[in-house]
């Protein structure tokens, strides 16, 4: 994606990228259209929170583990708030930038 | 024409077929619309996938792709969209000031009410406590993590049957759960459906209950026969909820006259109560809600809006009383 603040979360690297601050992760995949509104939103809130949280975006489709065996997400967009590895804060469906914000303001 | 006093002549509240539709025809009459795309951006469309009845696509054109289509379409002609969701509107006051959620205020001549309609949950609560943990109302978008699971679908309109048959790509078995002994969907979507092996009905039921929230995930419904008033219980991990929509209309009411459900009154082509103010699309139809019928009123709406713009005195629309317009 466009924005290089915009971290790409895998099954994989997920424990590594995350046991450490606050981290927003956005659970989408190609063929969801709300999720095409959410993404702008990730990545400029990626780059404005750059150096104090990291933010970016795991594909459901490419990673079969994490989002549906441990985040046990349904449905999407749905956006995860970690802190220090712990989940804190979790966000369902299409929802106003502002609300976003608040969830990531909460834990920083 | 325009008004001196108003930042813009026409803005349009909405991004689905009916919205874009009166951009494009708003801006070749060259009146450089402004579109305030709202939090549902793209309307209704962007959570289906194959549409079959917009004219002129023989094999169907996915609802995104189209949707993308239309927004370049009107945008070429000189729309500026805007991303963004309207907080308020105020229409007491001539010009019109519709303020935004990043804090941006506008003022405009007329405005064009096209916010559509939003899929209505079950009002039973567990529904929404559920949402993203299977209670799910975009097939299209969640149906993928029901592979090999039973599911239910609550409805029997067309959007009921279509995501029932749809649904059957990812799940093990779809029963559709109907408050009636018959479907209200159109013929051609009741036969896919009754064709599909997948699909069960159970008829004349009501979802009730939705199970598991201590568990925080779905477990199965608790059904109530209309009838005999006999509860069951039905085992599942989803449930798809197409039991029709809700008119987003909560930001007028009190300005704009709407009837007992919610709907924008229209009358004589796309005209509210407010002169200079025009709605257009399922905001303002509850009967035939289609794309191309949503579209088809978004042209009459720029219609209206340029013609009781050329109406208003040159000198200062933004002045105008509603009895000297035409």
């Amino acid at each position: 994606m466009a924005s290089e603040n915009v971290k790409t979360f895998t099954d994989s690297n997920f424990d590594e990228e995350t046991k450490q601050g606050v981290v927003l992760v956005d659970f989408w995949a190609e063929w969801c259209g709300p999720c095409r509104r959410i993404a702008p939103i990730v990545e400029q809130l990626a780059t404005e929170y750059a150096g104090r949280a990291t933010i970016g975006k795991m594909n459901v489709d490419e990673n079969p583990n994490v989002p549906t065996s441990r985040f046990h997400v349904r449905g999407i967009p749905t956006l995860v708030v970690l802190k220090n590895g712990q989940l804190v804060d979790t966000i369902v469906g299409l929802v106003p930038r502002e609300d976003i914000v608040s969830a990531l303001e909460r834990h920083l | 024409m325009s008004g001196s006093h108003a930042d813009r002549e026409v803005v349009i509240i909405g991004s689905g077929p009916a919205g874009l539709t009166a951009a494009l025809y708003a801006a070749r009459a060259n009146l450089k619309p402004l579109l305030i795309e709202g939090l549902e951006a793209g309307g209704q469309l962007m959570l289906t996938t194959m549409v079959e009845n917009w004219p002129g696509f023989r094999d169907g054109i996915m609802g995104p792709d189209l949707m993308g289509e239309m927004r370049a379409q009107a945008e070429r002609f000189g729309t500026e969209v805007v991303q963004g969701n309207v907080t308020s509107v105020d229409l007491r006051h001539r010009p019109f000031t519709i303020s935004l959620d990043d804090g941006r205020k506008v003022t405009t001549a007329a405005l064009i009410v096209a916010t559509g309609a939003s899929a209505r949950w079950l009002d039973i609560g567990s529904d929404r406590k559920l949402s993203g943990r299977g209670v799910s109302t975009c097939a299209t978008c969640d149906g993928y993590f029901f592979r090999g699971k039973p599911i239910a679908v609550v409805g029997g309109g067309d959007s009921a049957m279509e995501e029932a048959v749809y649904l059957t790509k990812f799940a093990s078995k779809v029963t559709v759960v109907h408050r009636r002994d018959t479907l209200r969907a159109s013929k051609i979507m009741q036969d896919k459906a009754f064709a599909n092996p997948k699909i069960d009905f159970i008829w004349d039921s009501e979802v009730i209950d939705v199970s598991d929230l201590e568990k925080g995930e779905v477990t199965g419904i608790v059904l109530r026969h209309l009838k005999t008033g006999e509860i069951r219980h039905l085992a599942v991990d989803g449930v798809f909820i197409a039991i029709g929509h809700t008119p987003n209309t909560a930001l007028f009411r009190g300005q704009i006259d709407l009837d007992p459900n919610g709907y924008i009154v229209t009358r004589g082509g796309t005209r509210t109560n407010i002169p200079g103010v025009f709605a257009a699309g399922d905001v303002q139809d509850h009967v035939y809600r289609q794309a191309v019928t949503a579209a088809g009123s978004g042209c009459m709406a720029a219609i209206d809006a340029e013609r009781y713009l050329e109406g208003l005195p040159a000198a200062d629309a933004a002045s105008v009383q509603p009895s000297a317009t035409a």
